[in-house]
């Protein structure tokens, strides 16, 4: 059994909204945000995990929470065994952000423009009091440049992030966090803004950091072609809470979960030959505020499988198929995945449905 | 079904005039498209797609000028035309534009209707009840409630705003509209509908649209044909479905293999070392030559002609017989 290095167990955030002013004088009751609400996941050692789901779902909140960058409201987050929603002092928290890292989604912004690539790389050293002397430190430094494939480091280490490409910067950031060689990283969006070349290079590169540098990934991403790549395992967010998770190839290939099986028919896939033809995609309405979470299950205003017990009972996981791929649906198991196109004739209307059986998937 | 033509591309070339040299961001293009037909072009950043639109448009701006060629469209010459005339004959009437995050640009102040009717006042005369009609047939043509037309931009989703840009791109009924990433900031459930959406119309309306992205899954979903552009070129140009399931450039090739899938395992990602060339100084010969594995001598030294195969146009030198 290999060794969890992140456990979540009933992890929740919630957010006050701000009100306005005329809102705070009428007393009305402070909104709340249910961000993240009772999430469990694990994470082993040296896999990755992959977090997925529409933007505002709680992702970026789940990472932030891992690296204690949010205090959580309530439940339990355990890293390397040790619950870090009870680490409050200073070294704790210190040592903490030592052996977790993050590397968030806009290289551009993400580095400080003043700073060259030699600063923004021994700052987190300085601080963390690591290479007693300039030339221990350079040392590292240029390690860190060729571990991330900035070679010769010579040629980079003294520019600023404007004379870098889109890419270089996200490998600068890449190298920063593994300067301190941590055990942990959070990558948020990491690859989302970069092109298609680039963002399969950079997603090679931290592959093959997870085996020389023993490290573990938390991958978050809307982008879910790439979790097939690059994570062992992942999560589908819905509304603040994971509603699948397991093993990336099962989830992927047999989604239980209605939500799960909606996003997936709506993923883009490199298939030119159904010009005429329109996806079905079996979900409706948009997507609720977090402020307001469905009674029952939170998927039940958008699901076209709704039955009376959905708007009533919260669904707990369930493992219909394999152990280890869970869904949070009464019916998972029982709902079959399909994906339909609709043709279309003259005019564009619809003529028919038509099913599009697995093995017909060439892509 | 009509294959009319609808816009005819010659030779043109477009530059932009920098104090660091001349940015040849655009060279001897040439492609037509026909009505009901989708033009899908693809390529990294910086290679000269959005310059390529906004020629069409001529919106190119200052120190850019459309250097050479010709853009034939309904009639107009648009590489000729006065900025007056691109004003009152071009834009919106035949040629229409939805630009990334165009969402964004709509004005907080205003509904969505008076937003809505400001093109067809200007260049149709048509207003008031007439105007409401027209505008609120389009919302619901792009699949939204046509109540929509009396609430404020930030009433709504993104999604919402997007689909509101893309009826006011329609309405008055342009023979092309270019989309430039339309869909890049959107989540893909509502990327996915509007996708739909944009197939369904373009068999409806049966004119011409060009997609710009760089995301060829996208891309695969609606265009009938593609053009894949490197550093200002076109380097292969035709049926889309001829060009995923064959591609012949060896960069469209690399391109294609980097696109990762959702229902397949695989243990290395393709890509294209090194990184696009600067326009001001692109290198001799093929463009792509230093990143090209198939790079052989004749590559660095003469530029590649625009070659057919199969009804498919490549830019290389492993095709053709000199
Ligand atoms: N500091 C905050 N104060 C109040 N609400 C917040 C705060 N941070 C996040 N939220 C809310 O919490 C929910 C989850 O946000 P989060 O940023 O985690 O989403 P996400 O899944 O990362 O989205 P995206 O894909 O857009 O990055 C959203 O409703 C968001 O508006
Ligand atoms: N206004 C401008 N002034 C100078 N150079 C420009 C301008 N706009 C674009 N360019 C240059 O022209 C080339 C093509 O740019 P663009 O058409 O925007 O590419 P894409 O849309 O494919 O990303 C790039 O080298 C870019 O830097
Ligand atoms: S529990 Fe009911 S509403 Fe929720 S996903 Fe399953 S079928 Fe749909
Ligand atoms: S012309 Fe030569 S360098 Fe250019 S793509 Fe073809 S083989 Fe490669
Ligand atoms: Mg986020
Ligand atoms: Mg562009």
């Amino acid at each position: 059994m290999p060794q969890t290095i992140v456990k979540a167990r009933k992890l929740r955030k919630e957010f006050e909204i701000s009100q306005s002013f005329m809102q705070s004088l009428r007393k009305k009751p402070k909104l709340k945000v249910k961000a993240v609400d009772g999430i469990d996941f694990d994470i082993y050692e040296r896999k990755s995990m992959g977090l997925v789901g529409e933007s505002g779902c709680g992702k970026t909140t789940v990472g932030k929470l891992v690296m204690k960058l949010l205090d959580a409201t309530s439940g339990e987050l355990y890293v390397k065994g040790q619950d870090v929603t009870k680490l409050n002092d200073k070294r704790g928290i210190k040592a903490y952000r030592r052996m977790a890292q993050m590397i968030y989604q806009d290289p551009f912004s993400s580095l400080d423009p003043r700073f060259k690539v030699y600063d923004i790389l021994e700052e987190p050293l300085l601080i963390h009091k690591i290479g007693d002397t300039m030339d221990e430190r350079r040392a590292l430094i240029e390690k860190a440049l060729e571990d991330v494939r900035l070679t010769p480091p010579d040629e980079f280490i003294d520019r600023y992030p404007h004379m870098l490409s889109g890419g270089q910067r996200q490998r600068v950031a890449i190298a920063r966090c593994l300067i301190l060689n941590p055990d942990f990283i959070v990558a948020d969006e990491p690859v989302s803004m970069l092109d298609v070349s680039v963002r399969a290079e950079l997603l090679n590169l931290m592959k093959d950091l997870i085996e020389i540098q023993d490290l573990t990934f938390l991958y978050i991403t809307h982008d879910i072609s790439t979790t097939r790549f690059f994570t062992d395992y992942i999560g589908v967010m819905y509304l603040g809470d994971i509603v699948e998770q397991g093993p990336v190839a099962q989830v992927l290939d047999n989604p239980i979960h209605p939500y799960t099986q909606a996003l997936l028919t709506a993923v883009p896939e490199p298939e030119p030959d159904r010009l005429d033809r329109v996806k079905e995609i079996p979900i409706k309405g948009e997507i609720p505020s977090g402020t307001n979470v469905p009674q029952g299950c939170r998927f039940h205003t958008r699901c076209p499988y709704t039955k009376d017990i959905c708007k009533k009972t919260p669904p707990s996981n369930k493992e219909p198929l394999e152990k280890g791929h869970k869904a949070k649906c009464h019916f998972a198991g029982d709902i079959e995945y399909k994906l339909r196109v609709i043709k279309l004739g003259e005019g564009g209307k619809a003529e028919k449905v038509e099913e599009i059986k697995p093995e017909d998937i060439s892509y | 079904m009509s294959t009319k033509r609808i816009l005819s591309v010659k030779d043109l070339s477009t530059h932009y005039f920098t104090s660091k040299g001349v940015v040849k961001a655009l060279d001897d293009t040439n492609f037509d498209i026909n009505g009901g037909e989708s033009l899908g072009v693809a390529g990294e950043s910086g290679c000269g797609k959005s310059t390529m639109a906004l020629s069409l448009l001529r919106m190119v701006q200052p120190p850019g000028k459309i250097v050479k060629g010709s853009i034939k469209i309904g009639g107009l010459d648009v590489a000729q035309l006065s900025e007056k005339d691109a004003r009152r004959k071009l834009r919106w009437q035949k040629i229409s534009m939805v630009f990334q995050g165009a969402m964004d640009i709509m004005t907080p102040v205003y509904t969505v209707g008076y937003q809505m009717k400001e093109p067809l006042k200007y260049h149709k005369d048509i207003r008031g009840q007439k105007a409401d009609e027209i505008c609120m047939r389009y919302l619901d043509m792009v699949d939204l409630d046509p109540e929509l037309f009396y609430r404020y931009p930030h009433e709504l989703s993104g999604g919402q705003k997007q689909r509101i840009v893309i009826a006011t791109a329609l309405l008055l009924e342009p023979d092309l509209v270019i989309f430039d990433e339309p869909t890049t900031a959107l989540d893909v459930v509502v990327e996915a509908r509007i996708m739909n959406d944009l197939k369904r119309l373009k068999k409806e309306l049966n004119n011409g649209m060009i997609f710009i992205t760089h995301d060829l899954s996208i891309l695969a979903e609606i265009s009938d044909n593609l053009a894949i552009m490197y550093a200002g070129w076109i380097v292969e140009h035709g049926s889309a479905s001829r060009i995923y399931k064959n591609p012949r450039h060896p960069y469209t090739q690399k391109l294609i293999a980097a696109i990762p899938r959702l229902h397949k395992d695989i243990d290395r990602l393709e890509y294209i070392p090194g990184a696009p060339p600067e326009l001001t100084n692109p290198p001799k010969g093929c463009r792509f030559h230093p990143r090209c594995e198939h790079a052989f001598a004749k590559c660095s030294q003469v530029e590649p002609k625009e070659y057919f195969e199969d009804g498919v146009m490549v830019r290389c030198h492993l095709y053709g017989d000199d």
